[in-house]
């Protein structure tokens, strides 16, 4: 069975290019204007979706990721909100994959069955689930992979050749590098690093490999993008929500413009990282 | 739905996944993974070393001035029994104080604080991060890291920064840097938020010493080990004073390290009626309070399942409490276990009680507790004067309250 992720991946390999992966986080500032926002994802050059699940106590996030969370939550946001996004934004486009992103008291509240039969009914591709390693596959991640969904989850460099099989064993989709020991919004770790990290999974898995954590700028994305499947930009599409908002979150522009201005920048450096590998 | 079948020991847990039940596991990170298996290594390692327990046993002894008391509080006893008849019961059951007020730095932490760093030294951490709601685990682990010359970082939440400013003050001059963490309410809960993220940043030397009883498999059987001393001394202690068994033990409940202290070693003791005492802030109606288990439901939080407050989207509340120990909206995975097995019983103290029981004790006890202790005593004086004069209800006095004088001043609205 493939899934909108598989195909996606595929395509970019035959094209010869990674992919960007962005991050957004569900119903920031509010639930219309984050929608305004995603829908414009795809347009600016965004391969792939990954959307935010708000959640009152982020353990890996840094500070601009909690203060988008907490955002959202002030604005009323909720898994059924985040999962009515999804299937709002699918209706106008079938192709882009959707990862979910968060943590697993939100969905464990919700009801895992529950949450796998609406989250295929809305055109979830994939998970992220940040606080579920493999020791708790059972949990969510053997009722996903049977549901259909990928579960795709986090290497970091605390994870070692012995424990990679491991982490590896029910991955789908793609595995996500955390680029360092940190949390999210970091300064990025030192890309010679990151690059063998990459081909030290690459050894272990044919899935592709998408690096996150500290990636913010169009140059950074080229460079991570020479070596890995992917990259991933969370904390600077959130910040840019950030800055056009007042002190009391009036929006001083527009998010979703702000947004893909900077996400066209960044698929401008993806789209140039193999040819400058190649040079 | 039916209550699982009573097994022969509640004295076994966890299983080798970490879990009480359905309670406790690892719900961490995968960057924090290979950290707690590594933990969980040297943990199995060490408990049943002999050098390591000798070790702990002198510093124990030397340092932190074990064995605790068990003391006679005649004085409340005596007020209890006043009580009983004045209700015309004429009874009043003999109340004893597990001293921990009396260990070094003035709380039941300390006993933690001993085995976890010994724990870090054998593992050649270089640096020592905690998190700490009254400051009394903070206090303890600035004082260990002190005395073995690790480097510090305590995570306080900036409400709890401000209403036990004592603590912070001692912190400081025993070398530990303290940071205010200024999310949410600023209490307990965020500051462990922020303690995890500096662990997943610096993971190669820092060695996490969480203070209660909760936290991702092994904290809550290590932490319950290095405090179960309480209840292991308290159990010979009252054998050989009264020459059996309490009909009743008490203690308050916030992540639950001094209760299950003092519970564990007596849970296969069937005639011990066991209660553990939630802080009720100002009533379970709203959501002033943190009374998880009373009120709450079971989630995912800071690496385990346990009871939590949370909304109907499983997003965590802050909960209130007039102590800033109690003030936390989870509870270690055990109790919520020992909670739903029956063999504990858990009830909440509002912080109304909790003030009367620690204006009460200081007057007729000439002992300050601190306000966690005191819903323990709270719940006592509800209880034993419907009690018979030659029954026995053991209270764990589980730090002193010297921090506390601040805020029961503004609660009286006195100036100091």
């Amino acid at each position: 069975m493939t899934t909108r992720i598989d195909r996606r991946m595929a395509k970019l390999k035959s094209e010869g290019r990674p992919a960007l992966v962005t991050y957004i986080m569900g119903g920031d500032p509010d639930y219309d204007t984050a929608l305004a926002i995603m829908k414009g994802l795809p347009v600016a050059g965004s391969d792939i979706i990954e959307l935010g699940m708000p959640f009152s106590d982020p353990m890996a996030d840094g500070p601009a990721i909690q203060a988008a969370g907490l955002r959202a939550l002030k604005g009323g946001q909720t898994l059924a909100r985040t999962l009515k996004m999804a299937s709002e934004f699918r209706a106008g486009d079938d192709e882009t994959p959707i990862v979910l992103m968060g943590y697993y008291n939100p969905i464990y509240i919700y009801g895992v069955d529950r949450f796998l039969a609406d989250a295929k009914a809305s055109g979830i591709d994939g998970l992220i689930v940040v606080d579920l390693p493999p020791e708790m596959d059972e949990e969510l991640c053997i009722p996903a992979l049977k549901a259909g969904v990928n579960f795709i989850r986090l290497a970091t460099p605390t994870t070692d050749d012995k424990r990679l099989p491991k982490v590896l064993q029910n991955t789908s989709g793609f595995v996500y590098y955390v680029s360092m020991t940190g949390i999210t919004g970091s300064a990025l770790a030192d890309t010679a690093k990151v690059s063998a990290a990459v081909t030290r999974i690459k050894g272990h898995t044919a899935l592709p490999v998408c690096v996150g954590f500290g990636v913010k700028t169009a140059e950074q994305a080229r460079v991570i993008g020479a070596s890995a499947d992917g990259v991933v930009v969370g904390t600077a599409i959130v910040n840019a929500v950030a800055n056009v908002l007042g002190p009391r979150g009036e929006k001083t522009a527009d998010p979703a413009e702000a947004v893909a201005t900077l996400v066209s920048g960044l698929a401008q450096g993806v789209r140039s990282a193999r040819l400058a590998a190649a040079e | 739905m039916n209550k699982p079948a009573m097994p022969n020991s509640f004295r076994t847990g966890p299983d080798e996944q970490g879990m009480f039940g359905i309670f406790g596991g690892r719900f961490v990170a995968e960057t924090l993974m290979p950290l707690i298996l590594d933990l969980e290594r040297n943990w199995n390692e060490v408990k049943n070393d002999p050098d390591f327990k000798a070790e702990l046993q002198n510093l124990s002894t030397h340092y932190a001035g074990r064995p605790s008391k068990l003391y006679f509080a005649e004085g409340l006893t005596r007020h209890l029994r006043e009580v009983s008849s004045a209700k015309g019961l004429g009874g009043g059951a003999k109340v004893y104080f597990k001293r921990e007020d009396l260990n070094h730095t003035g709380s039941h932490k300390i006993n933690n604080c001993l085995g976890q760093i010994l724990l870090a030294k054998r593992m050649g951490k270089k640096r020592i991060i905690a998190e700490t709601g009254a400051g009394q685990h903070g206090v303890a682990s600035a004082t260990v890291a002190a005395r073995f010359g690790y480097p510090c970082v305590v995570y306080m939440g900036a409400t709890d920064v401000a209403r036990q400013s004592p603590n912070v003050f001692r912190m400081k001059l025993l070398g530990a840097e303290v940071r205010p963490v200024t999310a949410g309410h600023g209490t307990l809960k965020d500051a462990m938020n922020e303690a995890l993220r500096d662990w997943v940043t610096n993971v190669e030397d820092t060695y996490y010493l969480i203070g209660t009883a909760a936290g991702p498999h092994p904290y809550p059987e290590l932490v319950r080990d290095f405090q179960s001393v309480i209840g292991t001394e308290a159990r010979a202690q009252i054998l050989e004073q009264e020459g059996r068994l309490p009909d009743t033990i008490i203690a308050a409940v916030g992540g639950g390290s001094n209760a299950i202290g003092l519970f564990h070693p007596f849970l296969d003791d069937k005639d011990v009626r066991i209660i553990g005492i939630e802080a009720g802030g100002r009533g379970l109606d709203g959501i002033e309070h943190c009374a998880s288990m009373s009120a709450g439901k079971p989630g995912v939080l800071h690496g385990n399942r346990t009871y939590l407050l949370q909304n109907g989207d499983g997003q965590i509340m802050d909960g209130h409490s007039i102590s800033a120990g109690l003030d936390y909206p989870g509870v270690g995975p055990e109790h919520s276990w020992l909670r739903d097995s029956g063999r504990v019983e858990y009830v909440p103290i509002l912080d109304d009680e909790a003030l009367e029981a620690f204006q009460l004790t200081t007057r007729v006890e000439g002992i300050i507790p601190a306000l966690e202790s005191a819903h323990a005593i709270a719940h006592a004086m509800k209880i034993v004067p419907s009690m018979d004069k030659d029954q026995i209800v053991i209270v764990n006095l589980s730090g002193r309250g010297d921090k506390d004088v601040h805020t029961v001043a503004n609660m009286l609205g006195m100036e100091i």
